[in-house]
Formats: structure tokens, sequence, C-alpha cells
């Protein structure tokens, strides 16, 4: 299939509909392997890579689960579809930034994606809604094993998988998953909630600016060791970890909304009606605001079904897919006339969030008496 | 401020993460950021990936001064400035550097997930092997010739087993 036709339909991970898919977005589990024989993608020769590609290329290709699929060679995609291809989480920005004797191969729902002599000659990953960290595993699991029948892996009997980076060396694996903790940032916890996840060996990423204020409040928490521990242990901890997460957002929604009801109304409300009527709009400010609609989603204040749309939007939003939309290439500013525009139609049915109770005016000088 | 890939350029962007209770910072020129596929809006993105290689290697160097891998000539000033291994085989080049760090850096010091089933077969009979020989020494020096015979087919059956599956793709 082209990528107009895979692109065509919004990405199973974005469907909303997983386990706990308020707050966990989507789960992910990728696996990184790589040739005996062949040097590293970073280290080989352009006639080496070349080569390697053609060698891995149809035994991806031949793996059932990617019998429906988008696959090219790097060299052979624009540069704003492997843009989008980022924002839609199927290839790394290190992978975007490759050309000749690189390749990608995504099958039809876009919930498995192999790319092709990235850091490593293969990085293959699972990508569903919700939280299903298990489940990814067993979908990325199978396609290694359809995959080790046919390649011969670089492999230690001590040391595991052999990769690149030592940080991954072992299992090879990185499980993640993203969260939207929206109530755990408007509380000011998330810092402290960082700095507990880093103390269990897990990482959370994100490019941070000041503070710890991530993009729309998403977060992603992955393992940070692979070497000594079982695929099942690591996928283990990480849910635990990720479970416990759910359980203070949700806590710290119900407590925003007893104590500063004025405060959650007023941001919902003012993303609404932003997001509602905006003629320009940056991606951050789109980003932040689609965060707080979801929020109100949560909270009952706005139809189930915009969860969905929602979610898609935080995809649509983006440069290359407001790009793709236009069928050009766009100057930031004309980016943002567009994307607002998108927004406002998209959300065009989309009723006044329902606050029922008005919530008295805080006075500070009530509690003092 | 220089970049801390080049070590050249003035850098432009700024990045901080979280890890394991310590921060990582990082600062990068715009081509780097760019060579890297570091952009603005980023989700996702991991800087321990990205430097995790450039201390890695200071460490090792220590170590393993002057190596060069046979297989594919990475040297060790390679790997300090990349922060990646040159090839499969580089992991016993650099080993001596790479075990120390290793430690410091996972959970344990081997492997216990998945194994390919072709390496599970193949190290199922490399053991074999290795017991049978060791019987056939014993063989020999008790003068058991009988026994060490048929030990010695055995082991040969063992070994084209192994070329055999070592041999096909």
């Amino acid at each position: 299939m082209t990528l107009a036709e895979l692109f065509r339909n919004p990405s199973e991970w974005l469907k909303a509909e997983g386990p706990h898919c308020q707050i966990v977005l989507s789960s992910r589990v990728r696996l990184a392997r790589n040739l005996q024989g062949f040097p590293f993608p970073g280290w080989a020769k352009k006639s080496e890579r070349v080569r390697a590609l053609e060698a891995i290329r149809p035994a991806v290709e031949s793996v059932p689960a990617l019998a429906t699929r988008f696959s090219e060679s790097m060299d052979n995609v624009s540069a704003m579809d492997k843009q989008a291809l980022v924002e839609r989480h199927l290839i790394s920005r290190e992978h975007a930034a490759k050309n000749v004797g690189s390749g990608v191969v995504i099958n039809g729902d876009e919930t498995i994606s192999v790319m092709i002599n990235e850091e490593d000659h293969l990085r293959m990953q699972a990508l569903k809604s919700g939280l299903q960290l298990q489940k990814v595993f067993q979908m990325i699991d199978a396609v290694d094993s359809a995959l080790e029948e046919r390649l011969d892996y670089a492999f230690s009997p001590r040391l595991g998988y052999l990769t690149a980076c030592p940080t991954n060396v072992g299992t090879g694996m990185r499980a993640s998953a993203m969260l939207h903790l929206p109530a755990m940032v408007l509380s000011e916890q998330i810092g402290q909630v960082i700095q507990a996840v880093g103390k269990l060996g897990l990482a959370v990423r994100g490019l941070y600016g000041e503070g710890t204020e991530a993009l729309g409040n998403v977060f992603q928490i992955s393992n940070q060791t692979t070497l000594g521990e079982t695929e099942a242990e690591i996928i283990e901890r990480l849910n635990k970890v990720v479970l416990q997460i759910i359980e203070y957002e949700q806590n710290a929604r119900g407590t925003l909304l007893e104590k500063k009801p004025r405060l959650v109304y007023d941001q919902i409300g003012r993303a609404y009606g932003v997001l509602t009527n905006a003629h320009t709009i940056t991606s951050k400010e789109a980003l932040n605001l689609l965060s707080l609609l979801r929020l109100g989603v949560d909270l009952g204040m706005l139809p189930a079904a915009l969860r969905a749309v929602v979610d898609e939007l935080f995809i649509n939003a983006q440069p290359a897919h407001v790009q793709k939309t236009a069928d050009r290439k766009l100057t930031a500013e004309e980016r943002d006339c567009l994307r607002a525009d998108l927004i406002r139609q998209r959300l065009v049915d989309v009723p006044k969030p329902e606050m029922n109770e008005t919530p008295a005016p805080e006075n500070p000088r009530a509690e003092e008496t | 401020m220089k970049c801390d890939i080049c070590h050249q350029n003035e850098a432009t962007i700024h990045l901080t993460q979280i890890l394991d209770g310590k921060m990582l910072k990082v600062d990068l020129c715009d081509a780097c950021a760019k060579a890297k596929g570091v952009q603005e809006t980023g989700l996702g993105f991991s800087l321990s990936e990205l430097v995790g290689g450039l201390g890695v290697a200071d460490e090792t160097r220590a170590e393993s001064p002057g190596a060069v891998c046979p297989i594919c000539g990475m040297s060790q000033a390679d790997f300090k400035k990349t922060g990646r291994l040159g090839c499969a085989a580089c992991w016993e080049t650099f080993e001596a550097g790479l075990n120390s760090l290793l430690k410091a850096m996972h959970k344990g010091d081997h492997h216990v997930g998945k194994v390919p089933g072709k390496a599970a077969h193949t190290l199922v009979i490399q053991h074999q092997i290795k017991g049978l020989s060791a019987q056939l020494a014993a063989a020999v020096r008790a003068e058991k010739y009988e026994t060490a015979a048929g030990l010695r087919d055995e082991i040969r059956q063992l070994e084209s087993q192994l070329k055999m599956s070592v041999g096909k793709k």
C-alpha cells in the first residue's frame, strides 16, 4: 500500500478504546536486533548498509503480521512524509534523517512498524491504544520469532542480543506507556512523580524546557535497563508503576474538582472557547488546549465520543500533518491558520462543556474567620 | 556554551531529562540537533539514547586502551566519538571496559531473557560436545579405547549437526 493509503485511516492507537484509555494514550514495545556478519548501520559503509537492507527487507515483508503493509526505502520517502511518520510515532526522529540504505515497513493499521538500519539493523515496535503492554509485547515477540527463522541475529549467550549502544544490550527491549496527566500538572505534583519513577529504574521521556511540563501534558514512561531481567519482569515492573500513576492522576482529578472546581472549569471552558473560535493557533497551544478538552471528556463535561476526536487532532494538528492536509509546504504562519481552521471544523458540532454547579467564589477571608 | 556533540558551534538547544533521579542535561547546536533528529515538539525522545554512549566511551577507554576491532576496524577513539559500537565483534574487543560499565548501567551482568531458537539449539549442542569431550578424555586416560571410539563418533555427529545449523539460512 502507498503512504497515502496508510494515512487515510487514523492509527489504531488513536481509537482511544484500550484499557485505561482515559489516562493511557498508548502502549508500545520495541525490540532492537542486529545481524551477524554485518557491521552496525552507524559504522557501516553505504554499500554494506544497502547489502544489509537487501537481506533484511524481504525477510520483514514475509512476516504474516505484515502481509498488508507500506514498505519503502527511506530515500524514496519525502521529507514531509518522514516527519508525518515521526508525528504518528511510526519512526524515530533519528530514522527520519536516514536515506539510502535504510528502510521502513509498517502494517495496515499501524500497530506494527519495523525500521531497518536505524541505529541497529532492526528496530521493530508494536503500538496499541490504552494500557496493554503484555499484548503489544506478544505481538512484537511473534514478529521477532518469525524473523529469526530467516535471519541470523547477533546474539551472545552471556550478553543476549548485541546492540550498537550498550544501553540496549540484553533483551534489546524498550517498553513504554504514553500517559496523559493533566491533573498531576495542574496540581503541580508531576515533579514528584518523575523523581519517584526515576528511582525505580524507569525513565520519563520527552523534551523539557524550564521545569518539567511536557507538551499537551503527555509523558512517556519506559524501562531504562535491558540486561539482567527477563522481558516479562521488565513489563510487569513498568505495568505496576503505570497503574499506580493512573491512581495518582485519578486522585488528583478528584481533589482538584473538589478543592478548586473554578480552576478546572475555567481551564476547560477556556480551552473549549479558544479551540472552537481561534483563527490562528500554534501547535504548542493547540496540544495544550486539546489536553484540557480531553480532561473535560474524562470528567463528563463533554461527550465521550470526543475523546477519539481529540486524540486524532493531537496528531493532525502537528506541523507535517497540517501540511499534508494542504498537500504542500506551508510557512509557520500559514500552518497556524490552517490548523485553527481544521480544529474549528472538527469541533463544530461539539456542545459547550456541561458544568452544572457554579461553585461560590473562593473568598480567602472566609477561611480566616 | 559549546555543543556537546561537535564541541565547536555555539549550543542553541538545551535539553533536560530526569533519569534514575538524576538530571541529564545536553546542549546542542542547530546542526547537531538536526543531524540527531531533535525538533521542538518531541514526545518519545530519549536523551540517554542520544548521549548514553558519549560518557560510556570515556569510561571504557581506561580499560581497553588502543584496542581496535579486528572485524570492523573500530578503534577506541572511534567508539569514544560516536558512543556506539561498530559490529557484534566489538563487544569482545572492548569487553573489559564494557563489563564494568554494564554492571553500573543495568540490573545484572548477564542476559536472562529471550534466546533465539537457533541459538538455543546451538548452545545445547555446544554444551553436549563439551560434556562428551570431557568423558572422552577420561576414557582415553583410563585406556577404555572402545568407549572412547564411541564417544568420538558421537562428538563428530554433533559437530556436523552444528555445522549444518550454522550453514543453513
